[in-house]
């Protein structure tokens, strides 16, 4: 419990430390950026929306930094994240809260799939070494030096197309609207086979080979030659004693990885024109929408953190010693 | 984007018997050394590499066209004259690649450098003082280790508004560090407790003259994987800013070449010479980085190399495979029959 | 004297293949009886950790079986080969007839379970028929019998002390009552008053459920008190092998008696200590002859040269007892 709490911790004080960070960045730039957008849309932008802009922005120049930042924790305690400019005039928080759950079924869904594809692969590469699974190693160090958003386009090159079962962008079919029924979700998961292959083929490579190596390190320890000793079957030396014990580096660092594969996996929406938040930070990159994507930053890393703390809790699940002491 | 595939930190720690780096023997150091660049992953990585080192050197004096330069032959497959076809401008997108390969280098080893002294100076210190500045450091490590880089560099790198090669490298740089200053932490730590190290410190040595001699000698194959990662790294963020369009426009990396690419509708044209080499180009010096690393790995564990020799011939002809718990037995010859 | 029950004939052991193979047992010949204790001593690096795991097939790679026989008699079976075994079994041969505790009590129990789970996972795999609840009792039986009270079956292998651990392994050892029990300096790690409560208690359970022991450590008193017979290593050889008394009050090998003569003696009269001058040989390049005779304080011509054979010494008339050194050559046998 000591350990979670220690976690809860940690997190809450990322999260405190981004959101810092996004108070920053935009303060720290010479010009403001925002300023020209509003002078454009002036008119058109209700006072309150101004003002919401001016906090999140620090355009008031006249209040001291730290009323600038206690304000502007109010309003994103609020949920107020601004205007999108480039979906105007929706706030900021409806246009993420549109992209999210795109993104969380594909990336979420295909990372955890690719985690436990490329644990399993990585177990069998380290117990049987010297089998046909270590020529799988030199493949996957290709693909995982492939950025992410290539594979994408070299897979809609190969596979998709006009006359082809996988659709090359969006979403879903144009002619549907979202809903939960029979035409909508086949459609979904039509469209969201090629990015999802595109992930799965870039990321599981680096969980096959870290998986190996902690195979390999972990099939020397003095446990396993007692449970060879204990004349055990193969099969439960290697998954219960082994992989058992060798997943747990990798849940942890599954739990580090995260930001890093969020990254890549927000390229392969672009590629694919995705409805996620990659794409949608790719608009508001060419808009200069700066509300949105502040808010769009904010949102992946409070998601990131969410998912780090599952794997957290996972770990506790699967390792005794951070449990409490009995 | 890559996860780091250096598997180092996760060796390390509290393993007892676990791979440690060697420590300072100077002879068997020497050999070792040796032994790295005999290190037949690590030789290829090595070459590939230096190949690219010295394209970005003289691409853009060898490179036939200017990149920039427009011609009349319009989206054209490769030809004699353009060998790996032209753009929808008509510029020559082998001209590109050449050119491009010095940013993408110099953004590469730029921020992998900038990594590496912030990882050392953050990560071996806290390892060496431990103690509450330890507490401080890991936490600010772990911070900027959750909090996803990517995302967070194309906001800095939108907000600074057409950012130099320079620029971005810095920004690189500055988000990418944290993993390897925890790896550093780790590994300092180990070998802060070790003996010579202790002596050192019972006898008084100054604290930097421990870090300079004592520490950082056998850090030496750790700092050199964590560099090497953080420049894969670097080189795929680079790209995917360039890719993105949010960086400088008048300069050409292979990012840049596929944001065009992207942009123009090169697939849709089958344009395949406009987007392919240069992702090939890409993953070519990602793979060389990799094996690099993969060097550097079994170099520091040899526990990861894969087995040289794992199959085993009996006397009586069989062909038996060496692994844990079934020690092959090649033959009972020598015991009399019972 | 009583009936063979595991016969280890001219085992030689190598890490490695071809010519940088490292030969660290070397044409061992050595037999266990019923019901005895057999001490198995010699500096780090003599190879009796390896013949140990050599002789049940556990020696990681590259660990390599390059010859001889193990040959084990069941209690009114067949004799065989344990090395000619297929993988099946092997692994059914394991642990039902000989059982092992290793060297590191610290990591022979797997971190992320329980104890009950790996006291019951053996009998799982063994007695496939036992129900559930009879392997639960079974295990908790084994617990009580070293010592450990049965509602720890639930703790993890860290919630319990070093010694506790060990007892854990012992009971684990003994849960499915074999013939032989091998062990690998199993008190190494423990503290003096653990290892002979321990020590102990491991031959009272002998005397009461009658398997033989393999007693494999660096500690020849130990041995002296705890063992009927003891063989003693050197550079992967055994270089001599007599009942416990005998090398005690009058070792013969000039090793034998230096090993002796550095442990304090726990019981009987004072003697000085004293060390063996150098160091063990490094099994990659072994001395020509005797590989004992760079250290040996009574070299003399053959030793450089020859190789002793390990018999009985013809200029004694002691039975019961070989020795490998020239200054007692062994009776030619015809």
């Amino acid at each position: 419990m000591r350990y979670f709490l220690q976690r809860i911790a940690f997190y809450l004080f990322t999260a405190w430390a981004a959101i810092t960070l996004n108070f920053f960045i935009p303060r720290l730039v010479p010009g403001d950026p925002v300023q020209s957008l509003i002078a454009k849309y002036r008119g058109q932008l209700s006072s309150d929306a101004i003002q919401s802009l001016y906090v999140l922005f620090g355009l008031d120049k006249q209040e001291s930094l730290w009323q600038q930042y206690l304000d502007y924790w109010k309003q994103i305690f609020q949920g107020d994240l601004g205007l999108s400019f480039t979906f105007f005039p929706a706030p900021v928080s409806q246009v993420i809260s549109q992209a999210l759950p795109w993104t969380v079924m594909l990336v979420g869904i295909t990372t955890i799939i690719s985690f436990m594809l490329g644990t399993g692969l990585g177990v069998l590469a380290g117990w049987r070494r010297g089998s046909w699974a270590d020529g799988l190693l030199p493949v996957t160090t290709f693909f995982s030096s492939v950025p992410y958003f290539w594979l994408g386009i070299i897979a809609i090159y190969l596979l998709a197309g006009p006359d082809s079962f996988f659709p090359s962008s969006g979403g879903f079919d144009s002619g549907l609207v979202p809903a939960w029924d029979q035409y909508f979700i086949p459609s979904a998961i039509q469209h969201s086979l090629l990015p999802a292959l595109t992930i799965l083929i870039s990321s599981v490579s680096g969980w096959i080979l870290s998986m190996r190596n902690m195979m390999v390190t972990v099939a020397s320890e003095d446990y396993i030659t007692v449970a060879h000793a204990k004349g055990l079957s193969e099969r439960r030396v290697a998954v219960s004693y082994a992989a058992r014990n060798a997943l747990l580096p990798n849940v942890s660092g599954f739990a580090l990885s995260l930001g890093f594969i969020v990254g890549g996996t927000l390229l392969v929406e672009i590629v694919f024109s995705y409805p996620g938040l990659g794409f949608t930070l790719l608009q508001a990159l060419g808009a200069k929408d700066y509300p949105l994507m502040q808010g769009i930053f904010l949102v992946i890393t409070i998601s990131v953190l969410v998912a780090n703390l599952l794997a957290d809790v996972a770990y506790l699940l699967l390792d005794p010693r951070t449990r409490k002491e009995g | 984007m890559t996860i780091p595939t250096s598997s180092i930190e996760q060796v390390i720690p509290g393993q007892g018997s676990m791979a440690q780096p060697e420590e300072a023997h100077p002879s068997k150091r020497k050999r070792q050394r040796f032994t790295f660049i005999r290190n037949k992953k690590a030789a290829v990585g090595l070459t590939i590499f230096g190949l690219y080192v010295l394209f970005a050197i003289i691409g853009p004096w060898i490179a036939p066209y200017d990149p920039s330069a427009r011609g009349n032959d319009l989206v054209q497959p490769p030809s004699a004259d353009h060998w790996l076809g032209t753009t929808h401008l008509g510029q020559d997108v082998f001209s590109q690649i050449l050119v491009g390969t010095r940013s993408v280098m110099y953004v590469g080893l730029l921020a992998g450098t900038i990594a590496t002294v912030l990882s050392i100076l953050i990560g071996v210190t806290a390892g060496y003082l431990g103690g509450k500045t330890d507490d401080v450091l890991s936490a600010f490590a772990n911070v900027i280790l959750v909090i996803p880089a990517v995302p967070l560099m194309i906001i800095i790198t939108s907000i600074l508004n057409n950012a130099s090669d320079t620029l971005i490298a810095l920004v690189i740089g500055l988000t990418s560090w944290s993993w390897n200053a925890r790896v550093l932490r780790a590994q300092t730590l180990s070998l802060g407790r070790r003996d010579y190290v202790e002596a050192s410190r019972a006898t008084g040595e100054k604290t930097w003259r421990i870090i300079g001699f004592e520490l950082l000698p056998n850090l030496t194959a750790v700092i050199a994987s964590g560099f090497v990662g953080t420049v894969i790294f670097a080189v795929l963020s680079e790209i995917t800013l360039a890719f993105i369009g949010i960086v400088s426009n008048n300069g050409w990396n292979w990012g840049t070449i596929l944001f065009w690419a992207q942009g123009q509708q090169a697939l849709a044209q089958n344009a395949w010479w406009w987007f392919v080499p240069a992702g090939l180009a890409i993953a070519f010096l990602g793979t060389a980085l990799s094996l690099i690393n993969f060097g550097i790995d079994e170099f520091v564990s040899p526990r990861l190399r894969s087995a040289g020799k794992t199959k085993v011939k009996t006397a009586s002809g069989r062909t038996v495979r060496m692994r844990i718990g079934f020690t092959p037995v090649l033959s009972s010859k020598g015991g009399e029959p019972s | 004297m009583s009936q063979p029950v595991l016969e280890i004939r001219n085992l030689n052991v190598d890490y490695g293949l071809g010519d940088k193979a490292v030969h660290a047992v070397r044409d061992v010949s050595l037999t266990l009886h019923r019901g005895e204790v057999l001490g198995l001593a010699g500096e780090s690096g003599s190879g009796k950790s390896t013949l140990a795991y050599g002789l049940t097939r556990l020696l990681p790679p590259p660990g390599v079986i390059t010859g001889g026989q193990v040959i084990y008699h069941p209690e009114g079976g067949q004799p065989y080969d344990v090395l000619a075994l297929t993988d099946r079994k092997l692994r059914q041969f394991r642990w039902a007839e000989t059982a092992i505790v290793f060297q590191g009590a610290m990591n022979s129990l797997n971190p992320v379970h329980k104890i009950s789970t790996q006291l019951t996972d053996v009998l799982r795999a063994h007695e496939p028929k036992m129900s559930e609840h009879t392997r639960g009792a079974r295990a908790r039986e084994m617990l009580k019998l070293v010592g450990i009270s049965p509602d720890r079956m639930d703790a993890y292998p860290h919630q319990l002390s070093g010694g506790m651990r060990q007892r854990v392994m012992i009971g684990m050892a003994l849960i499915l009552q074999p013939q032989v029990v091998i062990m690998d300096e199993p008190t190494t790690a423990l503290d003096v008053v653990m290892q002979r409560q321990i020590l102990g208690q491991l031959i009272e359970l002998r005397e009461r459920l009658g398997f033989s022991v393999i007693f494999i450590t660096h500690d020849l008193s130990l041995l002296v008190e705890f063992s009927n017979r003891i063989a003693i290593m050197y550079g992967g050889r055994i270089v001599e092998e007599a009942p416990a008394a005998t090398i005690y009050r009058d070792a013969l090998h000039p090793y034998s008696a230096g090993l002796l003569a550095s442990f304090p003696a726990l019981r009987g009269p004072k003697r000085e200590l004293a060390g063996i001058p150098g160091s063990p040989p490094d099994l990659a390049g072994m001395p020509s002859g005797c590989s004992f005779h760079p250290r040996c304080p009574k070299a003399f011509d053959p030793c450089p040269t020859t190789i002793p054979v390990l018999g009985p010494p013809a200029d004694l008339n002691s039975a019961g007892r070989s020795v490998a050194c020239w200054l007692h050559p062994a009776l030619e046998i015809s």
